[in-house]
This record gives C-alpha cells, sequence and structure tokens, in this order.
C-alpha cells in the first residue's frame, strides 16, 4: 500500500469516478424518464431508483478497477461468507456478478469463447466460463476487474466453484480459502455448524496475513448487522410482491438485486434497500402494478436468462402475466433470520449452510410450494439452465409434483442463464404461448 | 357453391401447410394439404384463392392461425399454438381426454388432456430434431429408401440394430458405419424407428401417461411409429380420422 497508489486511488476514484457519476446523473435528468423503447402498454415505467442502482455499480466497479496497490482484493463466489472480508476492509469483487453484467450487456459469447479457446468445455458454467475468459484475456464489461490477493470459494453455491478458484488460484499464485458446506436435507444439525464455524475461525488468520491486518470483533459484529438490515429490506421489498398488482416484478428483482449479492455488510447498501422500499411502498398507494394489465401471476424458479430479461418481462407482459416472485431472488433475503451479530461466526456459519441450492431438491419444492400460497400465484416457470446444474436438477420431478399434487400449472423452460447460445428464442417464445393459453382455460 | 363455412383453420406447419373449413357444428366441409415452400404468405395466399374458389369471398369468415408459421398468416383475427389447437381437435373427433402424441416435421409434443377437453400438462421436444418427422426424413435419404415406405420396410425386419446416437447428423455418420459392415437396410430402419420412438416414450414418461394414449401429426402414416409406440408403452394406440389435420381442425374450431 503505497502513497503514489492512494493518490491514484483518490484521483481516480474520489474525484474522476464521482464526477462521472455526477456528470451521467446530469445527463440522465436531462433525458425522458422512460426510454423511447419502453414498452407503456404493457409494464409500468422504470423504477425511479435505477438511476442510483447503476451508480452503486459503477462506482463499485470503478473503485475496483483502482483497487490495486491501495486495497487489498478478494475474488468470492456469490454465496461466500463475505462478512469477514468486509471487516477486514478487502475490496470484494462477485466474478458471477461481473458474469451477469457481460451477460446482460452481450460480451459473454466473446469473453467465454476466449475460456472455451483455451480449452474448457461449453459444458462448464457459463459463468465460470465468462470469468475464466474474463482473466485469460483481461477482458471485460466493466473496464477492468482488480487482480485478486485473496480468493474465497464457498460449495453452497455447487462444485463447480472448487474446480473454478482452484484454476484462479493457480493463474494468479494467491491463496484460497475453501469453506465446505455439508449438504442438508431440511435443517443443519449443530454438528454442521461446528464444522463450517471451524472452518470460518480458520480463515480468519489466512485472510488477515493476505491483507497484513487484524479483524476486529465489533466491526465484524457492525457489518453482519448491515448484511442482515440490508437482507431484511431485501426481504419485505420481494414480500410486497403480495400485493395484487405486485408493485415490483422478478424481472426488476433480477436488476435491483446487485447490491444484495456484491454489497453485502455495506451503510449504503441498507440506505438503497430503504429507499427502494419506500418507492414500492409508494407505488402499492398509487396501484401501480409492474404488469400494467395483470391477469395472471408467476413464480420464477432458477437464475434469470440474464441477456433476454427486457424481452421475457414484455413478451409475458403483453399477455398480461406478471412473474411476481423468484426462488432465485428470494435467496437473499430468507437467511436474514439467521444472522445475528451477538454470536457473528456461528449465525454466519448456519446462515451459510442454508442456501436453497445447498438444500434438497424436496426442500425447494417446498419453498416454491409456500411461494406460491404467498404470494397466490397462478403457475411457475422452472428455467431449466443448462450451466446451472444443481438449481435444474430434480426439476422434472419438482414440475411434476407442482402439478400433480399441489394442482400449480408449471412449465420447464430450457436455457441457459448467461450463454445465448443456449437460447432458442422461437421455441421458448411456442412454449411461452402454449403455458400462456394453458393458464387461460 | 356450397354454403359458406362458419369456420376456417389454418395449420403453417414446418413441413406441411394445412387448411380446414367446418360449418357451425364444427363439421369439416372441406380441407387441403400441401407440402411447406420456404415462403409462407404467398403460399397461404394461394390457399385463400382456393377456398374462395370453393366457397366464394371468405374475408368476414373467422380464421384462426396455427404452426410455426401462424405469425405469418395476415388474414387470421388470432394465432393459437399447436398445443392448444391439437387438443381442441383431437377431443371433439374422439370425444374423450388422455394423453396425446403429436409429432411433426419439427417438433414432437406429448399433451394432457383433461376429461373437458382441456390441455392439463404438456412438454416438447428439446432444441434437437431427433425426436421428428425431421430424423426419419433425413435419414430416410441416405438409405435411399422412401419415406412413405419406412415404416413398412422397418416392420417387416426380423433383426435391429442399435442407433446410439441421440443426434439426427450423427445418426446420419452411424448408419454410414452400418451400412459399411454390411447391416441390412430394414435393419437399420428398424433400429431408427426404436431410437425416434424412446426419445418420444421418454418425454411421455416426463409427464405420466394417462390413458388413453392417442396419436397426431404427419408421421402417423408410418406404421411402425403406430407399432412400436404400442409396443414400447404397453397402450393401444387412438388415432383420429384425420391425424394430420388435427392442428387446422382445432384452430377452425376456436375461430367458431
Amino acid at each position: 500500500m503505497n502513497i503514489a497508489s492512494h493518490i491514484k486511488y483518490f484521483v481516480n476514484v474520489q474525484v474522476g469516478a464521482r464526477s462521472y457519476i455526477r456528470l451521467k446523473r446530469r445527463q440522465g435528468a436531462r433525458k425522458p424518464r422512460i426510454p423511447l423503447n419502453w414498452n407503456t402498454k404493457c409494464l409500468a415505467p422504470p423504477l425511479k431508483i435505477d438511476g442510483l442502482t447503476k451508480e452503486l455499480i459503477a462506482l463499485h466497479y470503478l473503485s475496483g478497477r483502482y483497487a490495486d496497490g491501495r486495497k487489498s482484493v478478494a475474488w468470492v463466489t456469490s454465496g461466500a461468507p463475505v462478512e469477514i472480508l468486509q471487516a477486514l476492509g478487502y475490496y470484494v469483487l462477485y466474478p458471477e456478478n461481473h458474469a451477469a453484467v457481460c451477460g446482460v450487456k452481450r460480451k459473454v459469447v466473446e469473453i467465454a469463447g476466449e475460456a472455451e479457446n483455451a480449452g474448457y468445455s461449453r459444458d462448464i458454467c457459463s459463468y465460470a466460463r465468462t470469468d475464466i475468459g474474463a482473466m485469460l484475456s483481461g477482458k471485460s464489461a466493466v473496464g477492468q476487474l482488480p487482480k485478486p490477493d485473496l480468493l474465497l470459494a464457498c460449495t453452497n453455491i455447487c462444485q463447480t466453484v472448487l474446480h473454478w478458484y482452484r484454476v484462479l488460484a493457480h493463474h494468479f499464485d494467491i491463496p484460497l480459502i475453501t469453506i465446505d458446506t455439508p449438504f442438508i436435507y431440511t435443517e443443519s444439525s449443530d454438528a454442521d455448524i461446528k464444522y463450517v464455524k471451524r472452518q470460518l475461525e480458520d480463515s480468519i488468520p489466512v485472510a488477515e496475513q493476505a491483507c497484513s491486518r487484524r479483524l476486529k470483533y465489533k466491526k465484524l459484529q457492525d457489518v453482519l448487522k448491515m448484511s442482515k438490515d440490508a437482507s431484511e429490506l431485501w426481504l419485505q421489498i420481494m414480500q410486497r410482491g403480495r400485493h395484487r398488482p405486485a408493485p415490483i416484478s422478478a424481472f426488476d428483482q433480477f436488476i435491483q438485486m446487485a447490491p444484495i449479492v456484491e454489497m453485502r455488510g455495506k451503510s449504503a447498501t441498507v440506505d438503497f434497500y430503504a429507499a427502494l422500499l419506500r418507492e414500492v411502498d409508494e407505488r402499492i398507494e398509487k396501484g401501480i402494478g409492474a404488469v400494467v394489465h395483470e391477469r395472471k401471476r408467476l413464480l420464477w424458479d432458477n437464475l434469470p436468462i440474464w441477456y433476454r430479461l427486457r424481452y421475457l418481462a414484455e413478451y409475458l407482459g403483453e399477455r398480461g402475466i406478471a412473474v411476481v416472485a423468484s426462488t432465485y431472488t428470494n435467496a437473499w433475503g430468507e437467511l436474514a433470520p439467521f444472522m445475528d451479530e451477538n454470536r457473528p461466526i456461528e449465525s454466519m456459519a448456519k446462515t451459510y449452510i442454508h442456501p436453497i441450492l445447498n438444500r434438497s431438491t424436496g426442500s425447494k419444492l417446498e419453498t416454491m410450494k409456500k411461494m406460491s400460497e404467498d404470494f397466490h400465484l397462478n403457475g411457475v416457470i422452472l428455467h431449466s439452465d443448462r450451466s446451472c446444474k444443481p438449481y435444474s436438477i430434480g426439476q422434472i420431478d419438482q414440475r411434476n409434483k407442482l402439478i400433480r399434487e399441489y394442482g400449480i400449472p408449471a412449465l420447464l423452460l430450457e436455457a441457459d442463464h448467461n450463454d445465448p447460445r443456449s437460447f432458442s428464442e422461437e421455441q421458448t417464445a411456442s412454449r411461452l404461448d402454449a403455458f400462456v393459453e394453458m393458464l387461460e382455460n | 357453391m356450397p354454403a359458406n363455412p362458419a369456420a376456417l383453420g389454418i395449420d403453417v406447419g414446418s413441413t406441411t401447410v394445412k387448411l380446414i373449413a367446418v360449418d357451425r357444428n364444427g363439421v369439416i366441409l372441406w380441407h387441403h394439404l400441401k407440402t411447406a415452400e420456404p415462403r409462407v404468405e404467398p403460399q397461404v395466399d394461394n390457399f385463400f384463392e382456393m377456398v374462395s374458389k370453393k366457397f366464394g369471398d371468405v374475408s368476414d369468415i373467422p380464421l384462426v392461425a396455427t404452426g410455426y408459421g401462424r405469425k405469418l398468416v395476415r388474414q387470421a383475427a388470432r394465432q393459437i399454438t399447436e398445443i392448444t389447437c391439437h387438443a381442441r381437435g383431437v377431443y371433439q373427433q374422439l370425444g374423450h381426454g388422455g394423453t396425446l402424441v403429436d409429432i411433426g416435421g419439427q417438433d414432437s409434443k406429448v399433451i394432457i388432456i383433461n376429461s373437458s377437453g382441456q390441455v392439463e400438462d404438456f412438454t416438447m421436444n428439446d432444441k434437437c430434431a431427433a425426436g421428428t418427422g425431421r430424423f426419419l426424413e433425413s435419414t430416410a435419404g441416405r438409405l435411399h429408401v422412401d419415406v412413405d415406405q419406412m415404416g413398412t420396410v422397418a416392420l417387416a425386419a426380423q433383426e435391429e440394430a442399435p442407433i446410439s446416437s441421440t443426434c439426427t447428423v450423427f445418426a446420419e455418420s452411424e448408419i454410414i458405419s452400418k451400412i459399411a459392415n454390411g447391416i441390412a437396410v430394414e435393419t437399420i430402419l428398424k433400429g431408427l424407428h426404436r431410437s425416434l420412438i424412446s426419445r418420444i416414450v421418454a418425454m411421455i414418461r416426463s409427464l405420466g401417461l394417462i390413458p388413453p394414449l392417442m396419436l397426431s401429426g404427419g408421421v402417423v402414416k408410418n406404421p411402425a411409429i403406430r407399432s412400436m409406440l404400442s409396443e414400447e408403452t404397453g397402450e393401444s394406440v387412438i388415432l383420429p380420422e384425420l391425424p394430420q389435420l388435427m392442428g387446422a381442425y382445432g384452430a377452425a374450431l376456436m375461430a367458431l
């Protein structure tokens, strides 16, 4: 951490990046609030908070761009127990989020292609391919990614991360912390929590050494409290989807979830979700629905199709279909009750054992059933995601049980969350049309 | 000139285009089927000239379009998917629900129809032609067998050569290798049919078969498909009177 890098960071982030954001804000203020190509006949105007969301994300990536030499950098998996690193002052980058940004900006084929050219199979997760492609080529949708000093992979989302992060560790020649979370069927046992707690404790000296700092217990408590507060707000926002018409759709949630994933444990994230909750409540007061003529309400299971969010929102919106909830966005809110700043390590252990992807397929089915009841849903779209095997396994049985045992219509839709080469627009439209017709019966 | 029809239904499929005219009771007055041409719109116009010659001006008669090219039929008041139309047509003809298998040129569908004639569940083949009529068409060319004769030839085979490839293109390479090894054409053909049927049966099982089992679509003309589907599922296969026209018929009924 030298003085030159501090000055570079200050000039570029505190002065340059903030000026850039102010400029963008002024430019944005001159543009019409509703984009000209926005389909206002079927969708509510974009959320007012969209501008702030973009600023938060832009500032996050811009501060990362100049972090080298100024801040220690950690690359982590989306379900990683990040609070320890946040409390140690790391700049934390989520390769999965970066890959999703590349997906939204239609950069995946080019960047993942770099990994494929290096021999990584197209059967590997498209997030992993995008990240490895970015690592190998330096290509990015956000300018430039900072080099990591530490890697943190948690197995609570999939086993691919074990191999993926070993590739990163080998390439960057840096320490890798792996947190192994035992797979659970419904709830964790005391032994499970003890096992993960021990790993978290063991990870602290490694993380401290990589950044040359000591973890302050009080700071960890504060960070965890902010994680919990933001997660609780996020959960409340999503639960507002129970209202008819739903003020916020799952497609809106896919965009607005970025801070809860990549900026957990920060006060700005808590403020952001408090503001979003106010806006959602304002929509409810005014009777504004995310879909203008909401007739049917659906649940989305699995990751979004990042490169077709707007297309799907409009396609369904035109038919009066509001996708009002999603198991994916719910995953970043449903664990809030487990977080307890008075027992930070133990409660983190419990929290990070319980993500939906670390629970059984039966438990996921129960989550879908409960959400269908709570949100008064007419059906479920299960995105069979070629890339995300742990999320997609069991979907055929889950679909059949939703239909047969619970009487909830369900559709299996084949695609990939980040690779547009696995998406067929005509076939998707055909299935969606038939499903909508079935719901109308 | 015969009485004007009450409704029209057109099914613009990937292999054939079908047009049906029905009276107010849903009785078929006239139908026409032709191989699909690459340009949909002129062909559809041509169909309308034919139906106009038969019944006079039909521009005020309600029309529903279905099939892959349904969105290109500008004369249609509504577009409805093949899933809904096939279910409606078959239910009207047979008078009961069950499991309907429709094997078309470009896709295959399994549709669960409830006792009221409504679609309760459905599945379609994934992004692959191996479970469709195109699979047979493509391999018929490689074996120099007329596509209309494939089923009869396959049924005559005493033995069956397994085709392990699930991909139409790779199956062709496998066929070449089997021909080179001196395996009889009918033996290969039987294996090919088994391969297609096993994909269809997997789709049926993914939904759960609710008897009776019904079959529609152009591939129905192939006797081996009927026979092997029955053999694999243990259910007898029921066919509507005009299996290839069920999409267009359902569309016409929806237009009523």
